[in-house]
């Protein structure tokens, strides 16, 4: 530790913070355009300028190390500046030439109320201008669907830059000419290639990037801000959903140190459109082959009389990707009640299930975890699009130690150099006897990790891999005291919620495949969009879009989205999160739980519960993990492994599919959205050319 | 800086491949950084396919510059655009870059402009045969040789509106050219007679210490000067502290110690030095003191040509120093290279080996 004194606070910190961080410690704030913590410094702005006693001119504290720091003459600890005339004198200074280029466009800026510069000059700027010269003019540039730019204002930060480079992992990104003529664009103007490009607009300091599909729709301060959780993916990154009146106007990231930092996906941010469009605002009921609008009532009596007529057996609930852990609570109770053992939450046919212990599939070694890792293997996944910002994780560990990780599956470009090891199962067990390089890097690792994805296990064999994956955590020593390196990666967001729910098929019951297939005549469908029911069955469809699962359906009941509603979710590492309401639903649509709570009424199965409270209640009372919000009820992963390990079977030779063709368009809310079907049509274009 | 841009579509040709020779000079470049660096070898490479692409930089070019050094085409980009000795342009066979910098615009660079837009147009524009095109840099370094244009990989220096012209005529004809100076000098000697630095006596070690001595020599008045200065800090007279209205005081402006010693006067005005004696007011000053030993020599290594050796009584050097008046130092027997003090450096006087 060094000491250094900021304004007259002596602090203790580590040497090799940067005179920014310590000022921070010591309370001081710095005004800051290029430096971003978690990006390389480039120390190029100069407005975080301080004077450090001593150095005769003011230096740029991001870019000024604690140990750079010569101590006084009696060895006293160097003293900084942040508040002295000089500082204000120089950070004045360069306010005015970042504004001497900078267009007085804040009044049509869509930064405008959000802006660090606006922010900043309001502290150091002048309120005249000394410059009679025109300002330079910039071309705006094209960087695709999501970052619509404005290249005038930009101030030259290279935050997203850096961003594009070192975090999203793709160099397209750059600053080309020099001087005054410096511009930042994409090569040759194309659009960015990432599935996190939308988070260089936060980055923005100014308003030179910014949201392209949220262009002058709203100005900052007219939103209501709604802490939440994003359900795209099962990594739950933390969002802020951002409303005016009924309608969510956009969604930013929150920081979350434990699950996305301070990302998200373009996929989480810009289905904003996708609530609003192709909604279910009322209940309809089909007849003679069409769907007519009906009221509640009707609908409910549609149901109530067909489940009357039909055999408990022949009855099934199948729970689709988006679905919170109180709606399929209140469905799985209403099954109970009704007799019903065909209930699965697994429409993609994956092997996970709590019978073999929650260990058996949590991502085990937690996402902030994998900084802690020095050899990954994954299989049968693709965690760029299936996780996203679990691939951003492994990506920065990457950053950190250049580790060795290995894939088997479909060979993909995961932004970091991976050893592709092979398509199939057979690969595994081939790591698992040892005949295969990879195997010594594991093996020789202090902390391995086994990240398994849904594209090795939603398949016939897929308990047979599970088992192959876990015996070989094992033997590599994955699984053990302090360390839990055996990782499931899902890709929905309800799977892990049902999974702790036990929403899976009872004694004798279906799986949702079965149910699918024929296996039963009535079946309720709870937002599964993603699985094709044959016909003959009577299909009740509770979701919220006109997507797959209500073309199908025979009745239809108007669900609630997760911005409508206050839902938990538990994501892929086990974590309880809650997605609260910002938004109401359209029209006659309801909350899902209380639209299952009607039901149950007209069924003459009241569930028993009147209040969301109620419900919860009587949840947290039958599984109390699900009280513990924001944490992760540590599993009993040792003997799940051990569980797993000792399944054995024996596994097919096919190779590993991922299970995610589109990453836009992986659920009804994004399929919906036409920002998320110009981003697929763009990313099929993408690989088009990387075909070529 | 002028504003640069990519080529247009149109002129950007469909492909570019490394030749032989440009694949076997980037290997060489890369073999020249640790394994993992290969990009650090990124200027030269783009150097040379500018040079294979016939002195610009195509799009593809740029591509192929990037996959031969695993870099992303953006970061090989930044560096193209980045030095403006990357051409993103075509430029014409001889590509001439004219010097618009203070020196040569001192000396007639504007006359020269004229020439390049007269024969060529406006820079950044390659005549229709494709032989020409300019552009106006800075500084390129040969302001002695001013005014000066750079043609291709080569300097043309002392440049007239008439010799150039001519100049650009037999390029255009194919006709061989002198390159360098284009009036015949050598580098950048004095472009006529030796008129400085002639006097023999600068030569022959006579002149060592003169200036010392003829300092000491005028100084000596003032040391002898001192007690009478001592004397004179003793206020004569009350002085007022404003000169009296409508009289002006007579003072001589050029009142220098010089002056008074040429009219035989103490060199310094006893006046200036009333403070001296005042104890309180001395500033200490670190009287120097003379003694007839000369400093000692750093090194017995002398860097004079003809290192006069009065001691060894080689009061003239052997050879003669001094340049006879008329010829060109190229030519003159006292031009040095080095090898004087060096004796175990073997100098290639003509340079040919470079």
């Amino acid at each position: 530790m060094a000491k250094i004194i900021v304004d007259g606070v002596e602090v203790d910190v580590p040497p090799e913070y940067t005179l920014l961080q310590a000022a921070e410690a010591a309370g001081a704030e710095i005004p800051r355009f290029c430096f971003h913590e978690r990006l390389s410094i480039a120390g190029n702005c100069r407005m975080c300028l301080v004077e450090v006693k001593g150095a005769p001119k003011p230096v740029a504290s991001c870019a000024w190390g604690v140990r750079d720091c010569r101590p006084g003459p009696n060895g006293e600890p160097p003293e900084v500046s942040t508040k002295s005339p000089t500082v204000k004198k120089a950070r004045e200074g360069v306010m005015e030439f970042l504004l001497i280029n900078h267009p007085l466009d804040c009044p049509i800026c869509d930064q405008g109320g959000q802006c660090d510069l606006q922010d900043q000059a309001m502290a150091y700027g002048v309120d005249t201008s000394r410059y009679h010269e025109n300002k330079r003019a910039v071309t705006d540039k094209y960087l695709g669907p999501l970052v619509r730019t404005s290249m005038n204002r930009c101030i030259h930060c290279t935050r997203c830059v850096r961003f594009t480079t070192e975090v999203a992992g793709v160099e397209d990104m750059g600053a080309l000419w020099r001087g005054e003529d410096m511009e930042i664009t994409s090569y040759l103007e194309k659009a960015l290639g990432s599935e996190l490009q939308a988070n260089v607009a936060d980055l923005c300091p100014v308003g030179a990037l910014t949201h392209k599909p949220e262009a002058f729709h709203y100005r900052p301060w007219e939103l209501t801000k709604t802490d939440s959780v994003d359900i795209m993916d099962a990594v739950g990154s933390s969002i802020r959903v951002d409303s005016r009146g009924r309608e969510v106007m956009r969604i930013l990231p929150r920081v979350n140190e434990d699950v996305n930092e301070e990302w998200i996906t373009d996929k989480a941010r810009q289905i904003v459109d996708g609530l609003r469009l192709q909604r279910l605002d009322r209940p309809f009921v089909r007849e003679n082959g069409r769907l007519r609008p009906a009221t509640w009532q009707e609908a409910f009596a549609t149901v109530a009389n067909r489940v009357k007529g039909t055999d408990p057996k022949r009855i099934g609930a199948i729970v689709g990707d988006l679905a919170a852990v109180e709606e399929m609570y209140a469905l799985k109770l209403l099954m109970q009640s009704l007799g019903v053992a065909n209930i699965d939450a697994r429409q993609d046919g994956t092997v996970l299930s709590p019978a073999h212990g929650r260990g058996s599939y949590l991502f085990n070694s937690t996402i902030a975890g994998i900084e802690e890792a020095d050899a990954i293997l994954i299989v049968g996944s693709n965690p760029r699009i299936e996780g996203s910002l679990v691939n951003v994780r492994i990506r920065k560990r990457w950053r950190q130690i250049a580790l060795p990780i290995a894939m088997i599956g479909e060979n993909a470009d995961l932004t970091y150099p991976v050893d592709y090891l092979g398509a199939g199962p057979e690969t595994l067990a081939d790591i698992l006897a040892g005949r295969h390089s990879f195997a010594e890097a594991l093996k020789g690792a202090e902390k391995p990790l086994v990240i398994v994805g849904q594209g090795a296990l939603s398949r016939p064999d897929g308990l047979a891999i599970l088992s192959l994956a876990a015996q070989l955590a094992q033997s590599i020593g994955a699984v053990r005291e302090g360390w839990n390196g055996f990782s499931v990666l899902h890709t929905a967001a309800s799977r892990v919620g049902a999974l702790d729910l036990g929403f899976v098929p009872g004694e004798g019951g279906l799986t949702a495949q079965q149910m699918a297939q024929g296996g039963v005549d009535l079946l309720f469908n709870l937002g599964a969009d993603e699985i094709d029911v044959a016909p003959g069955a009577f299909v009740i469809y509770q979701g919220t879009h006109g997507d797959r699962g209500a073309h199908r359906a025979d009745v239809i009941l108007p669900g609630a989205t997760y911005t409508e509603k206050s839902g938990t979710f538990v994501n892929t590492e086990g974590r309880v999160q809650i997605a609260n309401r910002a938004a109401f639903a359209p029209g006659e649509a309801r909350e899902d739980w209380a639209i299952l709570r009607a039901l149950s009424d007209v069924l003459g199965h009241r569930l028993p519960f009147d209040s969301l409270n109620a419900l919860r209640a009587k949840l947290y009372a039958e599984f109390p993990h699900f009280a513990a919000i924001e944490t992760i009820t540590p599993a009993d992963a040792a003997s799940a492994v051990q569980a797993l390990a000792g399944l054995g079977g024996s596994p097919g030779r096919d190779a590993f599919v991922s299970p995610i063709k589109d990453f836009y368009l992986t659920n009804p809310i994004a399929r919906a959205s036409g920002v998320m079907a110009e981003c697929s049509a763009l990313a099929r274009e993408l690989r088009l050319e990387a075909a070529e | 800086m002028a504003v640069r841009k990519l080529a247009p579509e149109n002129m950007q040709p469909k492909s570019f491949a490394f030749s032989p020779e440009t694949e076997a000079f980037a290997d060489q470049q890369i073999a020249k950084y640790p394994p993992g660096r290969q990009a650090s070898a990124v200027i030269a490479l783009l150097f040379k396919a500018q040079e294979q692409a016939g002195g610009w930089l195509p799009q593809k070019a740029i591509e192929a510059v990037a996959a031969k050094l695993d870099m992303a085409p953006i970061r090989v980009m930044e560096i193209a655009t980045f030095y403006t000795m990357f051409n993103l342009e075509p430029v014409g066979k001889y590509f001439i870059q004219f010097c618009g910098t203070t020196p040569c615009q001192l000396r007639g660079a504007g006359d020269i402009k004229k020439v390049l837009e007269k024969r060529i147009g406006d820079q950044n524009h390659v005549t229709a045969d494709g032989t020409f095109s300019w552009l106006e840099v800075e500084c390129l370094g040969a302001c002695c040789n001013a005014p000066m244009v750079q043609i291709n990989d080569d300097y043309y220096e002392d440049l007239t509106p008439e010799n150039f012209d001519k100049l650009l005529d037999d390029l255009a004809a194919g006709r061989p050219v002198k390159k360098g100076s284009q009036i015949g000098r050598s580098t950048s000697e004095p472009f006529e007679a030796v008129n400085t630095l002639q006097d023999p006596s600068l030569y022959d070690g006579s002149v060592i210490g003169a200036w010392r001595k003829r300092f000491e020599e005028t100084a000596k008045p003032a040391e002898t000067a001192e007690p009478a200065a001592a004397a004179a800090s003793v206020p004569q007279e009350v002085k007022a502290a404003k000169p009296t209205a409508g009289r002006p005081i007579e003072s001589d402006v050029a009142d220098t110690p010089a002056k008074r010693a040429k009219e035989g006067e103490t060199p310094v005005n006893p006046a200036d030095r009333a403070g001296a004696a005042d104890q309180t007011k001395n500033t200490v000053v670190d009287q120097r003191k003379e003694s007839g030993d000369k400093p000692a020599p750093q090194s017995s290594k002398s860097y004079v040509a003809t290192p006069s050796k009065p001691e060894e009584g080689k009061v003239t050097p052997e050879a003669p120093t001094t340049p006879v008046a008329g010829t060109r130092p190229a030519q003159a027997e006292t031009r040095r290279d080095g090898s004087e003090s060096k004796p175990a450096v073997v100098v290639d006087k003509d340079n040919k080996t470079s």
